[in-house]
């Protein structure tokens, strides 16, 4: 392993492009990353940092570009390779074994054995390996025990075991409190006082602010500028990740309502699942958005609406009536749907035709005694295919097969056969090419001008100021400001979200 | 066409090539083979076991296994003979496929109230059957002379024997069941995607109870079936056709990830490898081999199902 880094840069990386099914996520992205800096990588939702990140940790392989590290090229680079290279990678779900200490959590692969039978001397290396590094921690504690910033700090400790010399945080703080995310950035400073390289990928700005030395824009997958940190400010770095006028499909007009006729309401909505006071109202034929951060909880309030995860407290009304107990059979009979982000997770079975897709909450209506109505189901299926352009335009195609932009007309496409009153839409338009985003756009804004009440998450802010009719901000489980699309821009929505982040932040060391 | 069309393609129709196939090379070898007697026997031998394996292919199909099958048999077995011996012969033959009704939604219930994978709950409730069984046989046949309980196994139709046709009935109404009733449409959704299910709106494990109270009827079924040809319960009966059906099921190309798979190619299956059975005996070949060809097969099905998924 060579320490020389012949022109003094620890990572150089020229014209990487990654796309997934397709569609482009990173593209012509050339930055160089130094020897003992911290180097933030920021973004909008989907700007790509993540992806640069596990490109650098090799576990996306770029599909055109290279990368130089320590001078050297690696034509193969994956994350066996990236480490014995130096490069580790800190992922947002931590890889530990929790039931192991951690002394053997950061040896595990490394242990030193004489024919298959352990010396057992793992606790005795970390202390040395601490005592050199500035960590402290209970070797024989075990992991499974500990808080998430000491398994961090475990993650750090594996990555200096191997001798790392870059480590790629992903979103490191998104589960950690100030109180922790200050011991981070301790950990980033030590890492880098001792020469090593720490690149930081994250969302939130004041945090990068607070640690970085360099920090890199990134914007729809495209480099945008690399800086010194402390020549920037949270409006500079908001710009650079926003830009100028973005070239974009028009989004249909948008059609208000006749009358303000209240269909759900949700009052101080709160669940386990992270939901901590959400309160909106959707009228008949009005398209409301919810805009938040990743992790800010929008779809957790989706799923405590519509009764995919049990609520602690708060009340749900449709059309002002209180609608407790919710399950998604009984949303289902109230026409109240919805379109889940992740289709091939959560939305279609992909072992089954296009026609038993749509047709699958449907099944009492199709049938009888039991008996699909099979002709009465491919006329339907018929209907929804041609209305939302899906091709093939075969009944019984193998969605398998579809490009995700048929797949998630298709999503789209089963929640509409019973004409529902009230659709969640989360992220229609993920992953999609610039066709079918449109003809989705298209269907969502003729749904809510025929009466239907949508409301509509997405992490692209444009998507939900382009369709809908009012907004809701959200910050960790909670609607915390209502505001007008045509009042605001896409930068002021983000400096007010960061705004209410930074404001939380400081109440939680007060 | 592409490698994983041809996977997908030869999953679906192997089995039937191979029995052709089977079929050619015993005729070929052997004239006892391809004979009308020959071949009703294979036939009728089986039933209990096809009927097994087509009950089997909805609980593999919603992403499960069933390993209690066997015990479930033994239970029918020696409860219909107690029955028909100490009751009435017909009431036996009638409890059989109940009582299996009744353990099958017993284990639904034991899978979904523990939240376990149906693997291990019923290799658990397998023992629990199996040892009720002995308990209830004292651990002795039961043979039961009476021909108003061997009609069932022995007695002929339109030249076929009577199981013959329930196997065949069976096999049919548990085909339409998965191909053309909302049910099956939800056994097919619940292997494919079982959180896709979930979100719309069906309840999955309602659906996962069904598909082994079918698999625990059917056992119980083919247990009347048995113990009425050879007149005879015993605790014993059974031992080791769950691992016999599955094989089946798998042979037929059915996915053992769950989401695919089709009746009637387990029922095929079972015939394959019967045939194979079949053709070590009528050729007098040496029995050591029988069951390393029958692992080679079941390996290679394995590998090909298994290829199919993964691209």
């Amino acid at each position: 392993m060579t320490l020389a880094t012949d022109d003094g840069v620890a990572i150089r990386a020229e014209g990487i492009g990654v796309s997934f099914g397709g569609v482009p996520v990173l593209s012509d992205v050339t930055l160089e990353i130094l020897p003992g800096e911290i180097h933030g990588l920021i973004g909008e939702n989907g700007a790509g940092k993540s992806t640069l990140g596990k490109v650098f940790g090799g576990y996306y392989q770029a599909s055109t570009g290279s990368l130089r590290i320590f001078g050297e090229d690696v034509p193969k680079w994956d994350p066996p390779t990236a480490l014995a290279n130096g490069v580790a990678m800190m992922h947002q779900e931590l890889q530990l074994v929790p039931a192991l200490t951690v002394a053997q959590n950061v040896y595990l692969g490394l242990e030193h054995q004489s024919w298959s039978i352990l010396h057992r001397d793992e606790a005795g290396r970390l202390k040395k390996l601490m005592e050199n590094s500035g960590f402290e921690l209970d070797p024989n504690a075990v992991v499974g025990d500990l808080p998430i910033a000491d398994q961090q700090k475990i993650e750090i400790l594996r990555a200096l075991a191997r001798n790392a010399k870059v480590i790629v945080m992903d979103e490191p703080t998104s589960s950690l409190s100030k109180d922790e995310v200050d011991q981070l950035h301790k950990s980033m400073q030590t890492l880098r006082d001792e020469g090593r390289t720490v690149i930081y990928v994250s969302h939130f700005l004041e945090d990068i602010l607070a640690v970085t030395d360099r920090v890199t824009a990134l914007r729809d997958g495209r480099f945008v500028k690399t800086s010194i940190t402390s020549d920037e400010s949270r409006s500079s770095l908001v710009s650079a990740m926003l830009g100028g006028g973005k070239m974009e499909t028009p989004f249909p007009a948008k059609v208000r309502p006749a009358a303000a006729i209240p269909v759900l309401e949700v009052e101080d909505l709160r669940s386990a699942t992270g939901v901590k006071g959400a309160t909106l109202l959707i009228g008949k034929g009005e398209i409301v958005g919810l805009v938040g951060l990743v992790g800010s909880g929008r779809s957790e309030i989706a799923r405590a609406v519509i009764g995919a995860d049990p609520a602690i407290s708060g009340e749900v009304r449709l059309n002002g009536v209180p609608y407790a107990d919710r399950t998604l059979a009984k949303s289902a009979e109230h026409g109240l749907v919805m379109v889940p982000e992740d289709r091939r997770r959560q939305g279609l079975v992909m072992t089954m035709a296009v026609r038993a897709n749509m047709m699958l909450p449907h099944l009492d209506q199709f049938s009888s005694v039991g008996m699909v109505k099979t002709a009465e189901e491919k006329s339907r299926t018929r209907e929804l295919i041609d209305h939302l352009r899906i091709r093939p335009a075969a009944v019984d195609g193998n969605v398998s097969k579809f490009s995700g932009g048929n797949q998630q007309k298709v999503l789209f496409g089963k929640w509409l056969v019973e004409n529902p009153a009230i659709v969640i839409l989360d992220e229609p338009s993920r992953g999609v090419d610039v066709g079918a985003r449109e003809r989705i756009h298209e269907a969502i804004a003729e749904l809510a001008a025929a009466g239907t009440a949508i409301l509509l998450i997405s992490s692209e802010i444009d998507e939900v100021l382009g369709l809908a009719h009012r907004c809701y901000l959200v910050d960790r489980g909670r609607t915390v400001e209502e505001i007008s699309p045509e009042d605001n821009t896409e930068a002021s929505i983000l400096s007010a979200l960061f705004q209410h982040q930074a404001a939380v932040n400081t109440e939680m060391t007060s | 066409m592409s490698w994983y069309g041809f996977a997908r393609f030869f999953q679906s129709y192997a089995v039937l090539v191979m029995i052709v196939l089977l079929m050619a090379a015993l005729s070929f070898m052997s004239d006892s083979f391809l004979t009308f007697r020959n071949l009703l026997n294979i036939l009728n031998q089986n039933t209990p076991l096809a009927i097994m394996a087509a009950a089997m292919t909805l609980v593999i199909i919603a992403g499960g296994f069933d390993l209690s099958v066997g015990s479930i048999f033994a239970m029918g077995a020696v409860c219909s003979a107690w029955l028909a011996l100490h009751v009435d012969p017909y009431l036996g033959l009638f409890m059989a496929p109940v009582i299996g009704l009744a353990l099958g939604i017993i284990n639904g219930f034991a899978i979904t109230l523990l939240n376990v994978h149906s693997f291990l709950a019923t290799i658990a409730t397998s023992l629990i059957f199996k040892g009720i069984a002995i308990v209830i046989s004292d651990g002795r046949l039961i043979p039961v002379r009476m021909d108003e309980f061997t009609w069932l196994g022995r007695g002929k139709i339109g030249g076929a024997f009577i199981s013959v046709w329930v196997m065949i009935a069976f096999a049919l109404v548990l085909s339409i069941v998965l191909t053309r009733t909302t049910f099956g449409r939800r056994v097919l959704s619940v292997g494919g995607n079982e959180e896709a299910a979930i979100l719309s709106g069906i309840r999955t494990n309602r659906i996962k109870i069904a598909t082994f109270a079918i698999a625990g009827l059917a056992a119980g079924l083919a247990s009347a079936i048995a113990a009425s040809r050879i007149s005879l319960g015993q605790a014993s009966a059974g031992t080791g056709m769950e691992l016999q059906a599955i094989a089946a099921v798998i042979l037929g190309g059915t996915s053992i990830y769950g989401g695919v798979g089709a009746v009637w190619r387990s029922v095929a299956g079972v015939f394959l490898l019967a045939l194979i059975n079949n053709g070590f005996n009528i050729l007098n070949a040496d029995p050591f081999y029988r069951d390393l060809t029958t692992g080679l097969i079941i390996l290679a099905a394995i590998g090909i199902s298994a290829s199919g998924r993964r691209r």
